[in-house]
C-alpha cells in the first residue's frame, strides 16, 4: 500500500487511466459495476475488491449493479426547482411508474446536485447526458420511451441540444488565435520573460481562490521532480456555474495551448482535463480538440494531453480531493502541506488551474500583460464570466470587468425586484439589496463565477435548505465538522421549516457553523454554513416568521417517528398523527 | 532545538514535529482521537484543534514552528471541541452503559475530560450493521468514530489491508476487504494490531469482556491527560 502523495513512476502511456476510469468506462458499457466486474477490476488494477467497492460507493454515477439501461438525474440546484424540476420529477415519476431515488431496476429516477444548465432548466441527465429545458411535453415524451426501452441512443439528437447563451462576451470570449501562436511566443521570449510577464499580468486564479497564476506556475517550476504535470480543473461543480461549460464547448483549442504554455513555463510533461462527468457530452468535443493540437504540434511532442471523467463528486473539483481522484481513489482531500506544487498527481509537482484561468493565460502569452490590465481593479486584473441565472430576464453568460458592480450586473441580465443574489455559488455569499453596490472583485465579492438571482416572491429558508442540503449530499465524509455538522444543519433548517424552531435552534446552528468554519479539513466544510449564517445575519426575517413562540422544543419530532408505525399499519387518519401542540 | 510556547508555557521540541508530537513528547495533554504517535496522521476526528498563532488548526496536522504561540485550553477552543465530541456521539449509537469498552474507551474518556456529559444533540440513530462473522473479533459500527485507525494499522503494522472506508458523507462507513465483505472472510488475525487498535467499542476482541469489572478500568481510575490513550488489547 503506497501512502498517499508518495512519488510513483509514471510511464508515458498511463496518464489517461486509473481505476476510476475503468469503473467510469464499465458503468457506460454495462449500465453499472456487479460485484462479478469489481472483482475483475479489482484485481487488473491490483488492489482489493472492498478498495474497489468504496470507489464505487463514494461516486453518485457508479451503480453496484449492472444493465441499468435508463438513469434519468433530475438537477436539484434551487434555481432547477424554481424553473419546475419538483413538477418535472413527479411527471417522470407519474409517467413511468418509478420511484424517485429508490428504484432497482433496469430504469432508475433520481435527483442530482446541479448539472450546469441554470440557465436552461429544469434539466436532467439521462445515461449521464444532458438535456435542458424539459417543459412537461418533452418530460411525457421521455417516460413514454422509457416504458417501451427504447435505447437512449435512439432518442432524437436535437432533445440534447445545449444554449450556449453568451449574453456580453468580451475580450476573452473574443480573443482567438490560430493554433500555436500564442505557445510560439511563450517558447520564443523563454520561461523566465514568461513567467514575469505572467506576473505583471495580475492573472489571478478563476477558480475561486483567486490565487496568483505566476506564483503558483513559479513553485512549481522550482520543486524537484521527475515529472511535472499540468492538470485543467474542469469539474464546474459549485451549483449556479457554467461558463467552463460554454468555454470547453467552443474554445477548447485555446485551452489545451494554455495548458501547454503552462508546460513549457513549469517543465512539464504530463497534461491531464479533469471533465466532470456531468460533461460528458462534451467529451467528444474535447477529444476532437486534443487530436487537432496534436496534429498542429502544439501538444503531443514532449507535453501530451489525457481526458479524465468525474464521477458525479462536487468535493474532486478541491485540487487535493481532484488529484486523488485522478490517481482513481476515492475523493477525500489530501493534508496540506505539502500543496500540489510540490506534491500532486502521483507525488509529482502538479499545477492545478481553472479552464478560464488557462485561457486567460494563453491570451496573456500571445498578447503581453497590458491584455488583461486595459480592464479590471489594480488587485483583480482583467475581465470575468459570470454564470448568470434565476429569476432574471436573460440568463446567460456575461464577461464583465472585474470591479463591475451586483447592481450593474442585475441591470444587464434584466432582474427586477431582486431580493438577494446568491454570488459565488452557496459556498460564497448570500448578498442583500443592501450591500448591491459592492464590487464583483477578489478585494470585495470574490466568485467563481455562479451569479444566481432571487426576487421577491422567493422564499430564502428555501433558498438556504437547499444550499445546506447540497453540501451534505457533497461532504465526502472525512472530517467530524463537515460531516456531522452539515447534516445537523439540515435537521435544525428542517424544524424550522416545519414550523417547530425557535430561538435556541438558531443559536445552536451559529455553534455549528463556529465550528464547521474552524475545523473543516477543507474548503467545502468550511464554507457549508455560509448560507445559514447569511439568511441569518441579512434575512433574519426569513427565519423569525418561522419560529414558535417558545424557547425551546423538542428536536425530536414525534410525530415524524411514528412515521414508519404508519406505514406499516397502512393508516394516515388523524389519531394516527401527534398534534405538536399537545406533544 | 526550538520553542512551542502552550498556553504560556514554554517547550522545547526537536523539528521537524508536529504541534501535537511536540506537546506528547514534552508530557502537555492535548486531546486528541484519530492520532497515535506510531501511525502517520490523519486529522479527520479534529479534536486536537488548537489556536496556533491565532488560527484555529489541527495539531495532529500542522508542523510546529519556533517560537509558536498555541492555545490548548482557551474556553473557546474548548468549546469547540465539545461540540465536536457531541457530533462524534450523536452520529452514531452509544449507549455508554451498555458497552463492554466503557471505561477503556477513549471518545468517553475525552467527553469525560472535557465535561461532555449528556448530549444535547439531537440523535442520529443510524441504522448499523454488527459483524460477527469472525471467530475472535467482533465488529459493532454502531460506535464507529471513522479514525481509520484500524485502516491505518491493518496497513502500516500489520502489513495486511484488511480495512477501507466506503461511502460518503454522513453514509461513510467502514469497510472490511475481503470478497463478501465480511470480517470472516478477511486476513484479519486475532494478533493483528488492527484487532486491537479501535479507541472505541467497534473493533472488539472476543472473550475479553467485563475481564476487569466497570469501577477499575483504565479510566475509571485515571482521567486521560494521565492515563493516555486507549490500551491496546483491553476490554
Ligand atoms: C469544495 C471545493 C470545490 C471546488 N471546485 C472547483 C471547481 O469545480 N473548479 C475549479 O476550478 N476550482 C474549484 N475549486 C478550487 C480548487 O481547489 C483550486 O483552487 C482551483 O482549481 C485552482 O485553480 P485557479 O487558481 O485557476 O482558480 C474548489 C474548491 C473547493 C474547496
Ligand atoms: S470538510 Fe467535508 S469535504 Fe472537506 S474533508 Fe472534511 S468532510 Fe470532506
Ligand atoms: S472501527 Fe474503530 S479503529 Fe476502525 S475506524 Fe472505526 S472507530 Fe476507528
Amino acid at each position: 500500500m503506497t501512502p498517499r502523495g508518495a512519488q510513483t513512476p509514471v510511464t508515458p502511456s498511463d496518464p489517461g487511466d486509473s481505476l476510476l476510469q475503468a469503473l467510469v468506462r464499465r458503468q457506460w458499457t454495462h449500465g453499472g459495476i456487479d460485484e462479478i466486474a469489481m472483482a475483475e477490476i479489482a484485481g487488473r488494477y491490483g488492489v482489493s475488491v472492498g478498495e474497489v467497492r468504496g470507489v464505487v460507493h463514494f461516486y453518485a454515477f457508479l451503480d453496484d449493479a449492472s444493465g441499468v439501461t435508463h438513469d434519468i438525474r433530475v438537477s436539484d440546484n434551487i434555481v432547477d426547482r424554481m424553473a419546475g424540476s419538483a413538477e418535472l420529477m413527479a411527471l417522470l415519476a407519474r409517467e413511468t411508474g418509478l420511484s424517485p431515488g429508490e428504484s432497482r431496476g433496469p430504469a432508475r429516477l433520481s435527483f442530482t446536485s446541479c448539472i450546469g444548465l441554470s440557465d436552461q432548466g429544469p434539466s436532467l441527465l439521462v445515461n449521464g447526458l444532458a438535456m435542458a429545458r424539459v417543459d412537461a411535453g418533452r418530460a411525457a415524451q421521455i417516460a413514454e420511451r422509457v416504458r417501451r426501452g427504447e435505447s437512449v441512443s435512439r432518442w432524437p439528437a436535437s432533445w440534447f441540444t445545449i444554449e450556449d447563451n453568451v449574453r456580453l462576451p468580451g475580450r476573452l470570449l473574443r480573443g482567438a488565435f490560430a493554433p500555436g501562436e500564442a505557445l510560439g511566443r511563450a517558447r520564443r521570449i523563454g520561461s523566465a520573460a514568461l513567467l514575469d510577464e505572467l506576473e505583471a499580468s495580475g492573472l489571478r486564479g478563476r477558480g475561486g481562490a483567486g490565487f496568483p497564476t505566476a506564483r503558483k506556475w513559479r513553485l512549481c517550476a522550482a520543486a524537484p521532480g521527475a515529472h511535472r504535470v499540468v492538470v485543467c480543473n474542469a469539474d464546474e461543480g459549485e451549483p449556479g456555474t457554467f461558463k467552463d461549460r460554454v468555454l470547453l464547448a467552443n474554445h477548447a483549442d485555446r485551452l489545451l495551448e494554455g495548458m501547454a504554455v503552462c508546460a513549457a513555463a513549469t517543465g512539464a510533461d504530463i497534461g491531464l482535463v479533469y471533465l466532470r462527468g456531468e460533461y460528458r457530452n462534451l467529451l467528444d468535443g474535447l477529444e476532437g480538440a486534443i487530436s487537432r493540437l496534436r496534429a498542429a504540434g502544439v501538444i503531443g511532442d514532449g507535453f501530451d494531453v489525457h481526458v479524465h471523467l468525474g464521477a458525479g463528486a462536487y468535493i474532486c473539483g478541491e485540487e487535493s480531493a481532484l488529484i486523488e481522484s485522478l490517481e482513481g481513489h476515492r475523493g477525500v482531500p489530501r493534508i496540506r502541506p505539502p500543496f500540489p506544487v510540490t506534491r500532486g498527481y502521483r507525488g509529482h509537482p502538479t499545477v492545478v488551474n481553472n479552464v478560464e484561468t488557462f485561457i486567460a493565460a494563453a491570451m496573456v502569452a500571445l498578447n503581453g500583460p497590458g491584455w488583461l490590465r486595459e480592464e479590471g481593479t489594480p488587485q483583480s486584473a482583467g475581465t470575468r464570466l459570470l454564470s448568470v441565472s434565476g429569476d432574471c430576464a436573460s440568463p446567460g453568460i456575461y464577461e464583465v470587468p472585474f470591479g463591475i458592480s451586483i447592481a450593474e450586473v442585475l441591470e444587464r441580465c434584466e432582474a427586477r425586484d431582486t431580493r438577494a443574489v446568491q454570488v459565488g455559488g452557496p459556498a460564497g455569499s448570500l448578498v442583500p439589496a443592501t450591500r448591491f453596490d459592492h464590487r464583483i472583485s477578489h478585494e470585495d465579492y470574490s466568485t467563481g463565477g455562479s451569479f444566481m438571482v432571487f426576487d421577491d416572491s422567493r422564499d430564502l429558508l428555501d433558498v438556504v435548505t437547499n444550499f445546506t442540503r447540497f453540501f451534505t449530499h457533497e461532504s465526502c465524509g472525512f472530517c467530524t465538522p463537515c460531516r456531522v455538522g452539515g447534516a445537523l444543519l439540515g435537521k435544525r433548517l428542517d424544524k424550522i421549516a416545519g414550523g417547530g424552531g425557535t430561538r435556541v435552534d438558531v443559536e445552536t446552528m451559529r455553534q455549528f457553523a463556529g465550528v464547521m468554519r474552524s475545523a473543516s479539513h477543507c474548503g467545502l466544510g468550511q464554507t457549508a454554513s455560509n448560507p445559514v449564517m447569511d439568511l441569518i445575519e441579512y434575512f433574519p426575517e426569513a427565519i423569525d416568521a418561522r419560529l414558535c413562540s417558545m424557547d425551546y422544543a423538542p428536536a425530536f419530532d414525534l410525530d415524524a417517528a411514528l412515521r414508519e408505525a404508519r406505514e406499516l399499519t397502512g393508516r394516515d387518519d388523524p389519531r394516527a398523527h401527534l398534534d405538536r401542540s399537545e406533544a | 532545538m526550538s520553542v512551542l510556547i502552550v498556553d504560556g508555557r514554554e517547550i522545547e521540541f526537536e523539528p521537524p514535529a508536529t504541534i501535537i508530537e511536540a506537546c506528547n513528547k514534552a508530557g502537555v495533554y492535548l486531546p486528541h482521537l484519530c492520532w497515535r504517535p506510531d501511525f502517520s496522521p490523519h486529522g479527520s476526528c479534529r479534536v486536537c484543534t488548537v489556536r496556533a498563532n491565532g488560527r484555529e488548526v489541527a495539531a495532529c496536522i500542522t508542523a510546529a514552528e519556533d517560537g509558536m504561540r498555541v492555545e490548548n485550553t482557551a474556553d473557546d477552543i474548548v468549546e469547540k471541541r465539545k461540540t465536536l465530541l457531541s457530533m462524534l456521539f450523536v452520529e452514531g449509537n452509544h449507549v455508554c452503559p451498555a458497552c463492554e469498552k466503557s471505561g477503556n474507551c477513549q471518545l468517553q474518556a475525552v467527553a469525560y475530560y472535557h465535561g461532555v456529559t449528556a448530549p444535547t444533540l439531537t440523535y442520529f440513530y443510524p441504522p448499523r450493521p454488527l459483524d460477527a462473522s469472525h471467530p475472535d473479533v467482533v465488529i459493532d459500527l454502531n460506535r464507529c468514530i471513522l479514525c481509520e485507525l484500524c485502516v491505518r494499522a491493518s496497513r502500516q503494522s500489520d502489513g495486511k489491508n484488511v480495512f477501507s472506508i466506503g461511502g460518503r458523507g454522513i453514509d461513510a462507513h467502514l469497510v472490511v476487504n475481503s470478497e463478501t465483505g465480511r470480517l470472516g472472510d478477511s486476513e484479519l488475525d486475532i494478533d493483528d494490531r488492527a484487532a486491537h487498535i479501535c479507541p472505541v467499542g467497534a473493533i472488539l476482541p472476543r472473550r475479553g469482556a467485563f475481564q476487569t469489572p466497570i469501577g477499575r478500568r483504565k479510566y475509571d481510575i485515571d482521567p486521560i491527560d494521565v492515563a493516555g490513550d486507549a490500551s491496546e488489547g483491553e476490554t
